[in-house]
């Protein structure tokens, strides 16, 4: 791929708060029109990373370049070019949603036929139109999102990024909310996305695994269940707490999570034959190898154990 | 960048127009205060509490305590047998001072001038025992010392030629309120405009919608000025309200121009806003913001020249009110309000009050930037 092809490239982005790094090194180059992920727990680094690459924080050191113009410097040229949902919503609660929406038409300079036209278009499209007369702080999480999201495309910006877009939302909202962003993507659009939800991160194109500000892999999600390094078995049966006890206590094992009346063991791909080797240590209990999910991926990368502090820990009992 | 600027002005009013509290504050604070410092501010001390000790009891002492009670300055309200009696209640706080009376008032005021005694001879008729912590309560008896005795004396006393005439121009009648209504002005205005502007732009970031805003085009100068304007129109709003209702309630003239004071309360507005902009760009919190309102409230209103004189201060405190735009506009508003001064009489305080906005304008564009680091 040539440069152009390229929305944003990072390298070696790092920025840190009181000498603490928020963000590591963070290497990054997402190709245009694609949804491209960050996924990660709270306190990640995803905030932090989206607001240098549009311009709010300037990098303690490394290289971004976002469409083509290098940041710090070109902030106020890609202004036009970005659109930003912010985590929190950044609306006004007092205005009304035909209000708010005026209000950021004009201050993207829209003239007032475009800005007419463009807000009955959105009004439409984001299923606000019955609501445009109310309070924005009167309506529900979801209305809300797709009000900030028509806010923040109301100029169609070449890119967008949406901090945790869907955290105050309901999964019936956010299989809605994702449909308007696949549509947004098939316009042209490039997105970047954080998120800490796996479902969510399991729709887009690539994905970014951070964990304390360090990037822990990168790929599309098939990509990463491929390469997991881990395989996964089911088991079910009577008294899978005390199994998952002594599971865990296994250095092979990973991760051991109680899903319901199933226990989720994520087995090292070194084992060759993990349902053999788990044979004996799961007792006559039935077990089944099924597809990696990117919550696996998630623990396996972040060295995250579900159920022991730490891998060090368990290796150590072990 | 006009379109954006009338975009910010038109949510600003919108907001404010949707919260009913503060469109109520704007209305009611002038009312309120015009209220309160009309009737209670008076810096003629009258009907003061008084004790009297009479130890003369002669129809003389009777005349002159009726004489003292009929310059409305004391009321009379106890009688004490003893000097220490009195200082008790004085210590007590039940009176201001005491009016004490020698046995010998009689041949005291035979000696005095105003009965045409010999001057060598004379002695004060009686002593005023005063709380004099208050200054303004103790210049109120001092100003008794001098009190005419032609009354009591039952005849014109012979040397009472003054040795000055004071003709008092613009406020004849010596009534606080009329110097107190254009100086409230000021403050009013201090205290609403510098509150209001305060808080912009802290509010928008507690409430979060600086994030948003920052990421787009607009500008520090567009968002500054889109903030300032809808407050110029609240604080004409409230000009209008404290000079009309100073005229109806409180008789308080108004001699000057209405577009002297048009322009006078403009330039005042426009300071005020811009001070209350860069607080808005120090300030992390709305606590913060207000926090550093008062601290300008305080000396606007102590040193502005609104309580007390203005060259009675110090020099340093001058220096310090100086840099207080109430306290030019304090000289403007009373100029034009009472004396038909015109603006170009007071270019000064005119000139700083516009280096003023610029500077502060300047300073809070500065201040404020599109970046969260």
């Amino acid at each position: 791929m040539s440069h152009s092809d390229f929305a944003i490239e990072t390298h070696g982005m790092t920025r840190a708060f009181a000498g603490v790094n928020a963000v590591e090194n963070l290497d990054l180059a997402i190709p245009k029109g694609t949804i491209y992920g960050f996924l990660g727990p709270n306190g990640c680094g995803k905030s932090t990373s989206i607001r240098m690459l549009t311009g709010l924080l300037s990098p303690t050191s490394g290289d971004i370049r976002v469409l083509g113009e290098t940041l710090p410097g070109a902030e106020e040229k890609l202004r036009r070019r970005i659109g930003y949902m912010t985590q929190k919503f950044s609306l006004y609660d007092n205005l009304s949603v035909r209000e708010n929406l005026e209000f950021v038409a004009q201050i993207y300079g829209l003239n007032r036929k475009n800005a007419k036209l463009r807000i009955a278009e959105l009004l439409t499209l984001y299923d606000l139109g019955g609501r445009q007369k109310q309070m924005a702080g009167s309506m529900s999480g979801g209305q809300r999102q797709r009000l900030a999201l028509a806010a923040a495309t109301l100029h169609h910006p070449e890119l967008l990024f949406l901090d945790e877009p869907t955290s105050a939302v309901d999964p019936e909202n956010r299989r809605e909310f994702w449909e308007r962003l696949f549509d947004l993507s098939a316009q042209g659009t490039t997105i970047l996305v954080s998120t800490h939800y796996m479902d969510e991160a399991e729709r887009c194109h690539g994905l970014a695994i951070l964990e304390r500000g360090i990037k822990r892999a990168d790929g599309s999600p098939q990509q990463l269940m491929a390469a997991m390094g881990a395989r996964v078995i089911e088991v079910s049966g009577d008294d899978l707490r005390t199994l998952k006890q002594s599971l865990i206590t296994e250095s092979a094992i990973l991760s051991a999570a109680q899903i319901g009346s199933r226990l989720r063991v994520l087995v090292r791909s070194d084992i060759a034959d993990p349902l053999a080797w788990l044979k004996p240590r799961v007792a006559n209990r039935a077990m089944e190898e099924v597809r990696a999910s990117l919550e696996d991926v998630f623990v396996t990368c972040t060295g995250e154990r579900v159920g022991a502090n730490s891998t060090l820990e368990a290796d150590h009992v072990a | 960048m006009w379109r954006r600027i009338f975009a910010i002005v038109v949510k600003e009013l919108r907001q404010l127009s949707r919260d009913r509290m503060t469109f109520g504050m704007i209305v009611m604070i002038p009312l309120v205060q015009l209220m309160l410092f009309g009737y209670a501010i008076n810096t003629d001390a009258r009907h003061l509490p008084a004790g009297l000790v009479n130890l003369s009891d002669s129809a003389y002492s009777r005349a002159l305590v009726q004489a003292v009670e009929a310059t409305q300055v004391v009321d009379f309200q106890q009688r004490y047998v003893s000097v220490v009696e009195a200082e008790a209640a004085i210590t007590r706080g039940e009176v201001k001072a005491v009016l004490y009376l020698p046995a010998d008032l009689d041949e005291r005021l035979v000696r005095h001038p105003a009965f045409a005694g010999q001057a060598y001879l004379a002695q004060p008729i009686g002593q005023w025992l005063v709380d004099g912590s208050d200054t303004v309560v103790a210049a109120t008896f001092r100003s008794l010392r001098q009190m005419p005795l032609d009354e009591v004396a039952g005849r014109a006393s012979k040397s009472s030629t003054p040795s000055f005439e004071v003709v008092q121009y613009f406020n004849p009648e010596q009534r606080s309120v009329v110097n107190i209504v254009p100086g409230l002005l000021g403050v009013i205005l201090t205290m609403t405009m510098v509150m209001f502007t305060s808080a912009a732009i802290v509010r928008e970031r507690e409430q979060g919608n600086m994030e948003f805003l920052i990421t787009t085009p607009v500008r520090p100068l567009e968002l500054m000025l889109g903030k300032i304007v809808p407050y110029v129109l609240v604080g004409f709003v409230q000009v209008i309200i404290i000079l009309s209702a100073g005229h109806v309630l409180f008789d308080v003239p108004i001699r000057g121009g209405l577009d002297s004071i048009a322009l006078a309360a403009m330039l005042f507005i426009c300071a005020s806003l811009t001070l209350g902009l860069v607080i808005s760009t120090i300030a992390k919190t709305q606590l913060q913001s207000m926090q550093m309102t008062i601290f300008i409230l305080l000396p606007s209103i102590l040193l502005s020249g609104f309580m007390f004189p203005y060259e009675a201060m110090p020099i340093a405190a001058q220096w310090i009110a100086e840099a207080l735009p109430a306290t030019h506009f304090m000289r403007m508003s009373r100029a034009i309000v009472l004396r038909d001064a015109q603006v170009m009489d007071l270019q000064f305080d005119a000139l700083w009050m516009i280096g003023f906005t610029c500077i502060g304008l300047f300073i809070a564009s500065l201040r404020f930037s599109k970046r969260l680091d």
